[in-house]
């Protein structure tokens, strides 16, 4: 019953990525069946007049995390709020995270999410997967992922030390597995090393509010890890996406990075590009603390412009929310020490508004590139499109009415979340959506919701996305490596003592516990597997890298555009 | 022995007198006569009253200028029970011949050992067999309380002021993020100079595994695995920390375009932090690494490794030019083709080092300043004062004035060489810039007052170089670095207490992590300890104790990033 329903849009702008065209839409079923004028529809259909109005695909939050766990407490939101939250923005389809606790394993952690989702999203929703350790059992664990389980984008930290964080070697092995099955690498780019560093000396200094937050996650720490990342990446031919970008220096890193040809994807977020870090000051400790999250809101108050402006260029491409909120009292657990308090911020129910009011509405981008940074870029990145993303025959039946003129004033009293701050509280921003229709259902229409729990379905994405893997596959084709054919070498060789590396006592500490099983690992590469969505990809080669051999006289370096 | 009876009594008496030479320094050039007496320049003017019988050079116009300092050098290195063939006399006569008047070797103690006891060792090779002046760069190859105390006693007692750690050689040498983080910190409160090798040696370990797995074990492996990548990569966190630690930075080995790039954007930024191309990136790739002669191959091993982008050397010369690299040294580490067949079926294996003492001068002459890139100045700079500024010997080495040591050039710009293993004063077979073609030379070379290279000759005294202690805290980098610690202080926002709900929760489920003190910098505690001691510097200055950052409370609205010059 649920997906019988039949509407009719009528006198449409229909807008989508790549242009914008007056049509009429019919859907049914859940699916758009037929766009154009004056269709042939079956009698009684529920009809909505848009006069002209913009009708666009609906948006996708590509970052959340409702419902998380966190040290025996939850995240305020679980997936019924969210996600009413969500499609009162004008967002008809979440992409969370799963966070496996060390230990449990992808996939009892990834069962257990979908368990919590499927019996409270009301609407579609996918999962990344988070590899928060390193070992042989996660490498399976992401194997069945994506070929049983539809998952292709996997997350590492580099920070979080001694909780999450991976080392550079296990960065360089885990991204090696994501570009051998398909998938994207994401990464929270900070260095924890550093951070955990910071956090000593600010504590040591009396600061223990959540100004300390920001002063031991300075943004620098945030453009180093991705610097970083982006090295690994191009050294492991994997396609990196970076979320949460927070400050002008990790994206002009990520700009810099795509000038020079590296398949990297940057996703400011809700808080990043409408308000900025100056709050962590406020003598209201509850307030400040509603701020915290990592990396930090950036105490320049320029960068939420700056962002929103590399947004409408296309140097960052995708926009989420990291929604991820918690109560005062939750947060008052670090109401001594900052780096106790739960981090996370509200967004996806601001995010379209946000960056309509920040961008269409000052002339940075137009409402194609609004439809692609809020909705159709993430569906390519994440194989979804076109069936998510576009306004086309055959995609789903997630649409937003959208209105440029409606000015909101977004406040916590109002707002469709379990908690008390909203960090945009009495913004006034324009453009809403007047009304959201998910599954081919009306779910906003006059300002009210009609959620149904439980109604939202797991949306399953293939590996190899032809939007990020096109041109990995290209150049992994170009990189075969060679010796050089020489005679042997039959001089004098001098005797040597025996090797004294690993005579470091600290040495076996240092070395990545995954390095052990090193072995197997890369043999597994080798073992033949292949995946059963792929079915295209079996001609790629396995091993792989960006780099060819240079003849004497010069190298021609691939990733370098120049 | 007989040098040091002699050193007592005083034999440096030589005295000298050079006539109508135009003395070339790093911020202009003038004709002028200098005259020299027990090693230093005493007079400096026309018409010099100088004691009758006096040598004297006629320079005719020709230019003279400080000898040059090669900053980096790995004379008489020991590698795995040998030792690279140019010792302290080889090496340094090499230095001399080339217009070198003070070289500065890098001490590497091995893992675990006496930093001190390892500096001591260096001493007596250096001692024994020098031909001229030196200083002594220790590296930290690891790191605990017990190496952090012999560091304060080698910067305050024993003359050294700058120390190499490396971000690179896995589970050998590399430090983790945290200890560069501590041993940044800790060199930032003592006035030390923090040198980095910035290479990323976890990925290097990867790729090397992925080479020898491929079947590549040839010299061209060793380019392969090591990537531009990784160097830039090494440098942009290192300046990260050292921006953090508010500790000045010194990035040895400058060798990639891309690694360049970065130290030139972080000095625009504003970051304290110098550059050091070498010889070899200056005048040569790496396309040599495909050479199907195997040792000469090999011979170009050297870690990071040359570019194989050709035009690499060029671009280094001009950022030299420019100002956005600083120093240059020679990175002089030779060993013998038998030495570099160790690695003749594992290119991992092969001992790492190229030459470049001799060559150095000339070779920047040729590549920068025959080329217009820079003016004569900038060359005395490059390859004498800038290092000398860092090392705190500024004015005694680096500059021509009165009161300054005597170790000048006469420098000829119009001599042209061909560079060959032949006729070259290395004991190593093969020479990275072999029929390499060179304008500029020394005419004559004048060292501690004495005359060391005329016509040609070389006349060198092995043990006559004597140690010169470099001082904590050089102006050159640490007068920004302490007007930043003057303005950064950090303070609580005054709130009144939270007396609101607060949820309950398991505290220790963060930090769960199995490997967790496996992962965590062993030497943390006790470190933080001692920031707080109260110790003081015995320096004049009145150092800050606490490590302090370069950020100040942001009021809201806004906040003044002291190290964005905008």
């Amino acid at each position: 019953p649920l997906n019988s329903e039949r509407l009719l849009i009528k006198g449409a702008k229909i807008v989508n990525d790549d242009q914008s065209l007056f049509a009429d839409i019919y859907m049914e079923d859940g699916l758009i069946k037929q766009i154009g004028e004056n269709l042939i529809v079956p009698g009684g259909v529920k009809t909505i007049d848009a006069q002209g109005r913009m009708v666009m695909p609906g948006g996708i939050d590509v970052h959340t995390r409702f419902q998380m766990p966190d040290r025996g407490m939850t995240a305020a939101d679980d997936f019924y709020q969210g996600t009413c939250a969500a499609l009162a923005g004008g967002t008809t389809m979440i992409i969370d995270h799963v966070v496996p606790e060390c230990g449990i394993g992808l996939l009892a952690a990834f069962n257990q999410w979908r368990d919590w989702a499927d019996s409270k999203s009301c609407c579609d929703y996918s999962l990344h997967v988070d590899i928060t350790e390193w070992h042989r059992g996660i490498q399976e664990d992401m194997e069945t992922l994506v070929k049983d389980h539809g998952v292709n984008s996997f997350l590492v930290y580099l920070a979080y030390k001694d909780v999450f964080q991976l080392t550079d070697s296990q960065i360089y092995e885990v991204f090696s597995v994501i570009r051998d099955l398909g998938a994207v690498a994401q990464v929270h780019a900070e260095n924890g090393d550093i951070i955990a560093e910071e956090q000593h000396r600010i504590l040591d200094l009396g600061i223990t509010g959540p100004e300390g937050h920001v002063l031991t996650h300075p943004e620098e720490v945030e453009a180093e890890a991705v610097n970083r990342s982006v090295t690994v990446a191009n050294q492991t031919n994997c396609p990196l996406y970076i979320t949460k970008v927070m400050s002008k220096s990790a994206a002009d890193v990520i700009a810099q990075a795509r000038k020079k040809g590296t398949v990297v994807f940057g996703e400011p977020i809700t808080a990043s590009l409408g308000t900025d870090g100056s709050h962590y000051w406020s003598k209201n400790w509850a307030k400040a603390a509603a701020y915290v999250t990592s990396p930090p809101l950036s105490p320049d108050p320029t960068t939420p412009d700056y962002l929103s402006s590399l947004l409408s260029c296309g140097d960052l491409q995708v926009t989420g929310s990291a929604h991820c909120t918690f109560s005062t009292a939750q947060r008052a657990v670090g109401k001594d020490d900052f780096t106790l308090i739960p981090e996370g911020t509200n967004g996806t129910e601001e995010r379209m508004s946000i960056i309509w009011d920040k961008c269409v509405v000052t002339g940075k981008m137009d409402e194609n590139q609004f439809v692609a940074v809020t909705s159709t870029n993430a569906a390519k990145i994440f194989n979804l499109y076109p069936r998510k993303g576009r306004v086309a025959v055959g995609s789903d039946a997630d649409l937003v009415l959208w209105d440029p003129d409606i000015t909101k004033i977004i406040s916590a009293k109002s707002h469709n979340l379990a908690v008390e701050y909203n960090i945009f509280e009495g913004m006034e921003v324009r453009g809403a959506p007047l009304v959201v229709i998910s599954q081919g259902k009306i779910v906003l229409e006059d300002g009210t919701l009609h959620t149904t729990e439980g109604s939202g379905r797991y949306v399953a994405r293939k590996p190899y996305p032809d939007y990020v893997y096109k041109r990995i596959k290209a150049r992994s084709r170009l990189a075969e490596l060679r010796g050089v054919p020489r005679g042997l070498y039959d001089g004098p060789v001098c005797e040597v003592s025996v090797t004294p590396k690993a005579v470091t006592p600290a040495s076996s500490a240092k070395t990545s516990p995954a390095k052990q099983p090193t072995q197997p690992v890369r043999n597994l590469h080798q073992s033949g597997f292949s995946l059963s969505g792929a079915q295209i990809d079996d001609n790629v080669p396995r091993r792989n890298t960006q780099r060819i051999v240079a003849p004497p006289g010069g190298r021609a370096n691939i990733t370098s555009l120049g | 022995m007989y040098f040091r009876t002699k050193k007592n009594k005083k034999t440096l008496l030589d005295r000298l007198l050079i006539k109508g030479g135009r003395i070339v320094n790093d911020d202009q050039s003038f004709y002028a006569d200098i005259y020299m007496e027990d090693g230093l320049i005493k007079q400096i003017g026309d018409n010099l009253i100088v004691p009758g019988g006096v040598k004297t050079i006629e320079a005719n116009g020709k230019m003279v200028i400080p000898g040059g300092i090669d900053i980096h050098t790995h004379f008489q290195m020991p590698y795995r029970g040998t030792t690279t063939v140019d010792d302290f006399t080889q090496g340094t006569k090499a230095a001399l011949a080339g217009g070198t008047t003070m070289i500065v070797d890098h001490v590497i103690p091995d893992p675990g050992c006496s930093l001190v006891e390892a500096f001591e060792r260096w001493r007596e090779w250096a001692d024994d067999k020098a031909c001229c002046d030196y200083s002594l760069h220790v590296d930290i190859t690891h790191w605990n309380d017990s190496v952090k105390q012999e560091v304060e006693v080698l910067l305050k007692e024993k003359g050294v002021n700058s120390y190499q750690v490396y971000m690179a050689y896995k589970d050998l040498y590399q430090m983790s993020n945290s200890e560069l983080y501590e041993i940044f910190t800790f060199l930032g409160e003592l006035g030390g100079i923090v040198q980095v090798h910035a290479e990323n040696g976890e990925i290097i370990a990867e790729e090397q595994a992925r080479m020898l797995g491929m079947g590549i074990t040839g010299p061209e492996g060793h380019v392969l695995s090591r990537p531009e990548e990784l160097e830039a990569e090494a440098v942009f966190r290192a300046v990260t920390i050292a921006s953090q630690t508010n500790c000045p930075l010194y990035v040895t080995r400058v060798m990639s375009k891309s690694a360049a790039d970065i130290i030139s954007q972080a000095r625009k930024k504003g970051n304290v932090v110098f550059g050091e191309p070498i010889t070899a990136s200056l005048g040569t790739d790496g396309t040599h690494y495909w050479s199907k002669n195997w040792a000469k191959a090999a011979s170009y091993v050297t870690s990071p490794p040359l570019s194989p982008d050709p035009t690499t050397p060029d671009y280094l010369n001009t950022l030299l030019a420019s100002g956005d690299l600083n120093v240059t040294g020679s990175a002089h580490c030779t060993f013998s083709v038998a030495q570099k067949a160790i690695g003749k079926d594992d290119f991992t294996q092969i001992p790492e080092g190229v030459n470049g003492v001799e060559e150095r001068m000339s070779l920047i002459w040729d590549k920068a300043v025959v080329t217009g890139k820079m003016d004569e100045n900038m060359f005395v700079a490059v390859t004498s004062t800038n290092a000398a500024k860092i090392l705190n010997l500024y004015p005694r080495k680096g500059r021509i004035a009165i009161g300054s040591d005597s170790d000048l050039v006469i420098w000829d710009p119009d001599v042209v060489r061909t560079i060959t293993a032949k006729t070259h004063n290395s004991a190593a077979e093969y020479n990275v810039f072999e029929g390499m073609e060179l304008r500029g030379a020394p005419t004559l070379v004048v060292c501690q007052g004495k005359i060391i290279l005329e016509d040609g000759k070389l006349q060198a005294t092995s043990g006559s170089g004597r140690f010169i202690p470099c001082s904590p805290f050089p102006d050159f980098a640490y007068k920004r670095v302490k007007a930043r610690k003057q303005l950064a202080v950090l303070r609580a926002v005054p709130r009144g207490m939270y007396d609101g709900p607060v949820s309950d929760f398991t505290p220790m489920s963060r930090g769960g992590t199995p490997s967790a003190s496996a992962r965590t910098s062993p030497t943390k505690a006790p470190i933080r300890n001692l920031h707080q001691s109260g110790f003081t510097l015995a320096g004049p200055e009145e150092a800050p104790i606490r490590p302090a950052g370069r950020r100040i409370v942001v009021p809201p609205g806004g906040r003044s990033n002291i190290t964005s010059l905008s």
